[in-house]
């Protein structure tokens, strides 16, 4: 059994009070009648709550409470991250309650949804608070009944006494627990024991979401709650010159029409600060149709400041800077003299445009600033570092600033800027009232933080036997390069080269799902299988010789994967897809790649219909260690599969004169459902390796299986994402 | 402005709003029936939809002049329990993921299966086809729905 210092996240532990039945203030209920989220349906709830830590508490009745710490975007970790908490505690999964906590740094660590790091980085403090509730009711039990506290087992939030045969259940001691010492050191379960983890558990909200109840940040109401929206700049590289809000005041229902900054100009801004308008003519008024209505109405008049962006030149950059641009990352061997002495020499140039987030619900946030204090509650992936920004901009101390989560209408990186936030407390504090920001789809589509657009030019050396003798990759992009220098096949090729540039830009970019690796894996991906065609080998069995190398006998140092796992997921999806015994008709395509501590393998299978490509069936094979939640991980890995096929075959976003030219989902291209695969299947590799990312690593590697299926069933190898757009030209 | 006497999940409902105002923005800020959501605004995604009859409409672009006493079904009227056969298997199949799409998909399919109660895998594709999921949860949509027209 292992033992765990608490000494990790101690502060979580820091004693509160006994919580009387008002305990659930704790928790996020806004609407009256408003049921807690149990995944089984309603429980009765206790007269009072016993906090044993901040993590959870416990009723006399022996219901349970488990705070989730992190923003919920759709990778289901308000089910997942109570699930851990639970299985150390050793209670009954329909005896909990989850509700979804607030932003509080001084019990929770890292309460951010990104970089697949949630389970990941959650993994231990959730099983030690666990642990620790679990032991402080054992020692309660031990001194109630005069026995030593090793001799006390627990089942299913039931305490036991073999010897005895006494029991009793948690709710009988949680009292007398949470009035305990937090011990020192705790034990954890061994993996074996596990009852809840590594058993698929339904979405706590899944019955909120079918029933359609209040949920989100766009469906929060507060009573005396205003409605507002902004116009910010139709370009980038424009600002506000003057507006004309006299036909927009005089509409029925609006309360107010100004124009605001954002941040301060000598603020120093963060990582999530990311926003390129800093200033917005505002609409605040009773109703959304009535505040929709009064922007349209609004005479708003721009001017330049910056370049016109364009489309055509972004491409005309792409292709012809990278010789000129390039930086080298990492070289090994002598790439140079390897590429001179080739018998022959394969080149292929990729690239792939801007993306919008789109995530289904846009950006919106409540915020009530009053003179000592600021509300905000809505959808943010970053609270933590937002909390930040509101108290600078408001000039109130962190501690005056209460942020708390909604349930979001997705991320994908989009809420990891919150800019939203600030627009939303400036608002409210200019008109004294609490108010909802929303963003209409257009508003959300033209000031996004958008997926760069890249380019990658991949080169190989063969001698005159096809042996691989160097390979070279040139990645760029606008704003940044794609590059990851000591991915795979770096330290499987003795002369290797790797080179990034990149050109600056005034439109705003961010991390979108998988950010780098969401372009860079398709590019390597079916650039390998290329070479491996003209090699004249079979793509998995090349792959597989070049991770034999990595791992006997590696080139190199800092080679950022652990080849022995990568090829585990190539011999199991190539087991899982009968690879070799592909249906007649079928074009069957390959990929793998490993980002966010995670390994993917995946064989895309494509048939032709009326000269179109319909996506029979994916296998994806994915080693992310322990799987927390069997079927909800497949569901999250089933959903970056679709995600990363719809984007690699339909979606741009282009720019005309700086603006974005698809502004809504008529013009901009989204994956819809008969466009899916028509069967997903999703294998785990078995493993008692702590949990690594998941929301993120199926997506990237599925646009190189694409592109590899897609050569297989028409023929033609494609270049430039959107596959079904009309870049095609050679590379 | 003008009122309206409305028909919403077998309830009238009386509102006094400008004729133009589309149903989405009559249900989520004057009845409170927050669960049809917005998306886009243009018809283009279906997170908006809603029963006109048996018929499943867009209503972020249905104007609430044009209503008179059609019976309107939100996700809220859907059933009284939560136990359509749809709901029971969406929850069986834990559809969702983020779920921000998922009132508008069931009520698509629900319109779907009022008008045809065995529909085929291309029949399913072309019905849910204006309706997005950003998320990607196509597939488990298509075994709900297929689940659900076995009950």
């Amino acid at each position: 059994m292992a033992r765990i210092k608490t000494s990790y996240g101690r502060r979580s532990f820091i004693k509160t009070t006994v919580l009387a039945g008002g305990g659930m203030m704790l928790g996020f209920s806004w609407l009256a009648g408003c049921k807690p989220d149990s995944p089984n349906g309603e429980l009765a709830l206790p007269d009072n709550w016993y906090e044993l830590n901040g993590f959870l508490k416990i009723g006399e009745n022996g219901v349970v409470t488990i705070m989730s710490p992190n923003p919920e975007i759709g990778q289901n970790v308000k089910t997942s991250m109570p699930m851990i908490v639970a299985e150390e505690l050793d209670v009954d999964w329909k005896q909990v309650i989850v509700e979804q906590a607030p932003l509080n740094t001084d019990i929770f660590t890292r309460q951010l949804a990104g970089g697949s790091q949630s389970i990941r980085q959650g993994w231990k403090s959730l099983r030690m608070a666990g642990a620790t509730a679990r032991h402080m009711l054992r020692q309660a039990a031990a001194r109630a009944w005069g026995v030593p506290v090793e001799e006390i087992i627990t089942e299913a939030g039931t305490l036991k006494h073999p010897a005895s045969g006494k029991r009793a259940g948690y709710g009988e001691f949680a009292s007398a627990a949470a009035n305990l010492e937090v011990p020192d050191e705790v034990e954890l379960k061994n993996l074996k024991d596990f009852k809840i983890i590594g058993t698929s558990r339904r979405n706590v909200d899944g019955r909120k979401i079918v029933t359609g109840q209040p949920l989100f940040g766009l469906d929060y109401k507060r009573e005396g709650m205003l409605i507002t929206m902004m116009e910010h700049p139709p370009a980038f590289g424009m600002k506000l010159k003057s507006f004309d809000d006299s036909t927009a005041r005089a509409m029925p229902g609006i309360v107010d029409v100004f124009s605001i900054n954002s941040y301060p100009d000598d603020y120093e801004r963060q990582w999530s600060d990311v926003a390129a308008f800093n200033e917005f003519v505002v609409v605040v008024g009773n109703s959304t149709w009535e505040v929709m209505q009064a922007k349209k109405a609004m005479k708003v008049e721009w001017e330049r400041v910056s370049e016109a962006e364009n489309t055509e030149n972004h491409l005309e950059q792409l292709a012809s800077l990278g010789e000129k641009l390039a930086e080298v990352r990492r070289r090994d061997g002598n790439p140079e003299a390897a590429f001179k002495s080739a018998a022959r020499i394969i080149e292929r140039s990729y690239s792939a445009p801007f993306l919008a987030h789109n995530t289904l619900e846009p950006m919106n946030f409540f915020a009530h600033v009053t003179e000592d204090k600021a509300e905000l509650v809505g959808p943010v992936q970053t609270p933590e570092f937002m909390e930040k920004s509101v108290s600078a901009r408001l000039g109130l101390p962190l501690e005056k600033i209460d942020i708390q989560m909604t349930r979001q209408g997705g991320g994908f990186g989009r809420r990891l800027y919150g800019h939203f936030l600030v627009e939303a407390a400036v608002i409210s504090r200019k008109v004294e009232a609490p108010v909802k920001l929303i963003y209409t789809r257009e508003d959300d589509m033209s000031f996004g933080t958008y997926r760069p657009t890249y380019h990658a030019t991949y080169r190989a050396a063969l001698d005159e036997n096809n042996n691989l003798l160097a390979f070279h990759v040139r990645a760029g992009g606008i704003p940044e390069s794609p590059l990851f220098a000591n991915r795979f096949p770096a330290g499987a090729i003795d002369n290797y080269l790797a080179e990034a540039w990149s050109v600056e830009s005034n439109i705003s970019t961010g991390a979108f799902r998988a950010p780098r690796s969401n372009f860079i894996a398709g590019a390597e991906q079916a650039f390998l299988d290329e070479l491996a065609e003209e090699m004249g080998k079979d793509p998995i069995e090349f792959r597989l010789e070049l991770m034999e190398r990595a791992k006997n006998n590696p080139v190199g140092e800092n080679n950022d994967y652990d080849p022995e796992r990568y090829a585990g997921v190539l011999k199991l999806v190539r087991e899982k897809s009968g690879w070799g015994n592909e249906k007649p008709g079928v074009g069957r395509g390959v990929s793998a790649y490993y980002c966010h501590n995670s390994y993917v393998a995946q064989v895309m299978d494509i048939s032709m219909k009326d000269g179109q490509p319909v996506i029979e069936q994916v296998h994806c094979a994915i080693d992310c260690g322990i799987v927390v939640n069997p079927d909800a991980a497949t569901n999250l890995a089933e959903g970056g599969i679709v995600d990363g096929i719809g984007h690699a075959m339909f979606s741009e976003l282009t720019f005309k004169d700086g603006a974005p030219e698809q502004k809504n989902f008529d013009r901009y291209r989204l994956i819809r459902h008969s466009e899916a695969p028509k069967s997903i299947e999703v294998h785990f590799v078995e493993n008692d390796t702590d949990p690594t990312g998941l929301g993120e690593p199926p997506f990237p590697p599925i646009m190189g299986a694409l592109a590899n299926a897609l050569y297989r069933a028409t023929g033609k190898r494609v270049y430039h994402q959107p596959f079904m757009g009309n870049r095609q030209v050679p590379g | 402005m003008a009122k309206y006497n409305l028909n919403i999940n077998g309830k009238q409902h009386d509102v006094d709003v400008d004729p133009a105002t589309p149903m989405l923005w009559v249900l989520r800020d004057h009845l409170d029936l927050v669960g049809t959501k917005y998306g886009c605004g243009i018809a283009q995604c279906g997170a908006c939809t809603v029963l006109l009859g048996d018929v499943a409409v867009r209503s972020c672009s249905v104007p609430v002049s044009q209503v008179g006493e059609q019976k309107i079904t939100t996700i809220e009227g859907l059933s009284e329990k939560g136990d359509h056969p749809l709901q029971v298997a969406w929850l069986e199949n834990d559809v969702p993921q983020c779920g921000y799409c998922q009132a508008g998909q069931i009520m698509n399919a629900a319109a779907l299966l009022k008008a045809n109660p065995n529909p085929t895998d291309e029949e399913i594709e072309a019905a849910m086809n204006g309706n997005l999921c950003r998320c990607g949860t196509y597939t488990r949509i298509k075994k709900a729905i297929k689940a659900a027209a076995q009950r």
